[in-house]
């Protein structure tokens, strides 16, 4: 689950990494009346999980407040490369005399912790790790050790910070490290850290994303939202328990298992189609749950043909037939669905399909064959 | 021979008395896995379906000789009771249980290693099935036969629709192995690639890879230097679109890394074949050892 800026930074104040003092904001109103708390100059933010958001007019500075009023009103539902602005964050300007970048991410192959620090702050920093890999620091921490302050003075020393700030940014690095374990993130990255020029060290952005699977233990994290990033179907999906990501094309899919899955969308974009969703119906999936998974489907309108590519382990094919005529039965749908069925119960499922003789519905024995059929009705519809 | 299960394996199963834990243990069992033992805290002294439960992996261990765990808790007691089969000196824990939390992974994972007494598979893997021998877990035997190829895979469907082309090409396996798709697995590619050079009926290897991580990358490096034998890969996810994760936790694709393209790239430069589609790998499988070799 990714935060956004402002919910990354209060999750950072909580563990003591020092922030810019601000509020969030929902309205015009709501942003004066924050901006008239903080004072001025204050930055407005649109909070929206994308980088170069100040380049594109999301983040501007208020001297007073008819700019914040003015700053309020161009930002709140701007559209940020396809992202709508529902929130803002307005914090006090800050001076700024350096600018470094910090991370804390679980790195997978090294299975441990990564800890970055570099001075080239405030730009990409994928860019500078292709461009100048020397100018990021980093330390693997094990993590039944943990991060001792001695890790922080070696990255410190290591990137070059200055001197008189060794210190401070050792013990925020500290304490990001603690915020990254304490909420269960798998990331943690301040990008820009800044230094003022009275050399004070603050978080300026913050992009946090917390394990999705560990939010049981955290139920106020789990209570954040980010209302840009929700997608109507893949939300609907959501509380159904289905795992569901809108792609771009026009034939809706679903299988079951993630592997099997993703495989689908490779054939069928081989057979020369689009898939216009990822969707895993899960190991076990029973009649209602394919019905609900159909209905999600079909809610993306851009969907004009269905291939259900099913390989049954604890999967019965029998189920999946079932869950597909209630289906037909509840909406009726208009587009051609192919249908493949293999494993568990297969025989059944087919035999159920084709008493059930379903209007526009085809099924296929391979994988391969099953792409080549649905792409073809897609084109045709 | 087949690796990590076989007629010595002596499996607990911990969750035993769950739904989802009896009907599993209990296929297993059907299927001709010595199934000795169950843990369940609180219900030591009853049985399921004629298996002893225990409270503890101690007890299981002193009084039943399990070998190997089999791990279906829910997620908030799947570190603790990995753990504690560790403890308790099981020496294989395969660990089915999905959504374990990162951090606990990554805490098992390291304990694990450290001690270095037990082997982990998974968690969040269809288990391990070696065909005429052994079956731990929730991969569906039926299609499977005993043969001289060797699986090992992130993904379980994906592992039955690639087990079942290979089948339909006259192959069998020698051992089918899930690691799993969460960002920590406890054993990694390149560990079961190594169990798989050194079993003799093991010929060919087929690894079934998917998005995310470097994992199929670094396995492509342990090939090229330590692996003879022949290796055939898939990779699923070409088509997954960035920054989107795709079902299992460690698919994604980040930034310019973790992409289909790049894994099959890495395996292709060091003489791995990688099959485009499930039947390709099949295609590839029978090309390398002859048709219906087995």
């Amino acid at each position: 689950m990714d935060l956004l800026e402002y919910q990354g930074k209060q999750l950072f104040a909580r563990h003591g990494v020092p922030v810019p003092a601000g509020q969030p904001a929902r309205t015009v109103q709501e942003a004066v009346a924050a901006a008239e708390q903080i004072g001025y100059p204050c930055a407005v933010k649109a909070q929206v999980q994308i980088g170069g958001r100040g380049k594109l007019g999301g983040i501007r500075i208020a001297r007073d407040a008819a700019e914040a009023r003015a700053h309020a009103e161009a930002i709140l539902g701007m559209d940020i490369r396809g992202l709508t602005v529902y929130e803002l964050w307005i914090e006090g300007a800050s001076e700024i005399a350096a600018e470094y970048y910090a991370s804390v991410v679980f790195d997978r192959s090294a299975k441990a912790p990564l800890v970055m620090l570099s001075t080239k702050g405030g730009m990409d920093i994928e860019q500078v790790a292709d461009e100048s890999p020397e100018a990021i620091a980093r330390l693997h921490v094990d993590p039944l050790l943990g991060f001792q302050d001695f890790h922080g003075r070696r990255l410190a020393y290591e990137a070059g910070v200055d001197d008189d700030v060794v210190r401070p940014v050792g013990a925020m690095l500290a304490k990001l490290y603690e915020a990254f374990v304490a909420e269960e993130a798998t990331l943690v990255e301040v990008n820009p850290l800044i230094i003022t020029p009275d050399r004070q060290v603050k978080a300026l952005d913050a992009k946090v994303t917390l394990d999705g699977n560990a939010l049981y233990r955290h139920p106020d994290n789990a209570q954040l939202r980010d209302r840009s990033a929700e997608d109507p179907q893949e939300q609907m999906a959501k509380e159904r328990g289905l795992t569901y990501v809108k792609l771009d094309g026009n034939i809706g899919i679903l299988g079951n298992g993630a592997g099997l899955v993703m495989s689908t969308l490779d054939v069928v974009k081989g057979a020369g189609g689009e898939p216009a969703n990822f969707l895993d119906a899960g190991g076990g999936s029973k009649a209602e749950a394919i019905a609900q998974a159909v209905e999600v489907i079909l809610s993306n309108q851009s969907v004009e043909a269905v291939l259900f590519n099913i390989f049954g382990g604890i999967t019965r094919c029998d189920e999946v037939a079932r869950g597909l005529i209630e289906a037909f039965e509840q909406i009726k749908p208009t587009v051609p669905f192919v249908v493949r069925l293999d494993g568990t119960n297969d025989v059944e499922g087919r035999e159920l399909l084709a008493q059930a003789a379903l209007p526009n519905v085809y099924t296929e024995s391979t994988m391969d064959a099953a792409a080549a059929r649905v792409v073809e009705l897609a084109a045709g519809s | 021979m087949a690796i990590l299960v076989d007629r010595n394996t002596r499996l607990c199963t911990s969750g035993i008395t769950g739904r989802e834990g009896t009907f599993h243990t209990l296929r297993n069992r059907d299927y001709g896995t010595q199934v000795v033992a169950g843990v369940t805290p609180g219900k030591g002294g009853q049985d399921v379906d004629g298996i002893p439960v225990f409270n503890t992996f101690h007890e299981a261990v002193a009084e039943q000789g399990a070998n190997t765990a089999m791990i279906f808790v829910p997620p908030r007691f799947a570190a603790d009771s990995i753990l504690e089969a560790e403890d308790a000196g099981i020496e294989l824990v395969i660990a089915i249980t999905e959504g374990i939390p990162a951090h606990d992974e990554l805490r098992v994972y390291n304990i694990l290693r450290k001690n270095g007494r037990a082997r982990l598979i998974g968690p969040n893997c269809p288990g391990i099935l070696s065909p005429g021998k052994a079956n731990v877990g929730i991969i569906p035997a039926a299609f499977f036969r005993e043969g001289n190829v060797g699986v090992v895979s992130r993904s379980g469907t994906l592992t039955y629709q690639i087990g079942n082309e290979l089948a339909q090409s006259g192959f069998g396996n020698s051992s089918i192995v899930g690691i799993g798709g969460d960002p920590v697995p406890g054993s990694d590619f390149i560990d079961v690639i190594a169990l798989f050079e050194r079993d003799p009926e093991t010929e060919l290897i087929v690894m079934c890879g998917e998005i995310g991580g470097d994992a199929e990358e670094r396995a492509a490096e342990y090939i090229a230097a330590h692996v003879s034998k022949p290796v055939v890969a898939y990779i699923a996810g070409f088509t997954a679109p960035p920054g989107k994760t795709m079902g299992h936790a460690g698919a994604i694709v980040s930034g310019s890394k973790g992409t289909a393209a790049a894994k099959a790239q890495a395996l292709e430069a060091r003489g791995v074949k990688v099959g485009r589609t499930p039947t390709q790998v099949a295609e590839l499988a029978m090309a390398t050892l002859g048709a219906a070799s087995t």
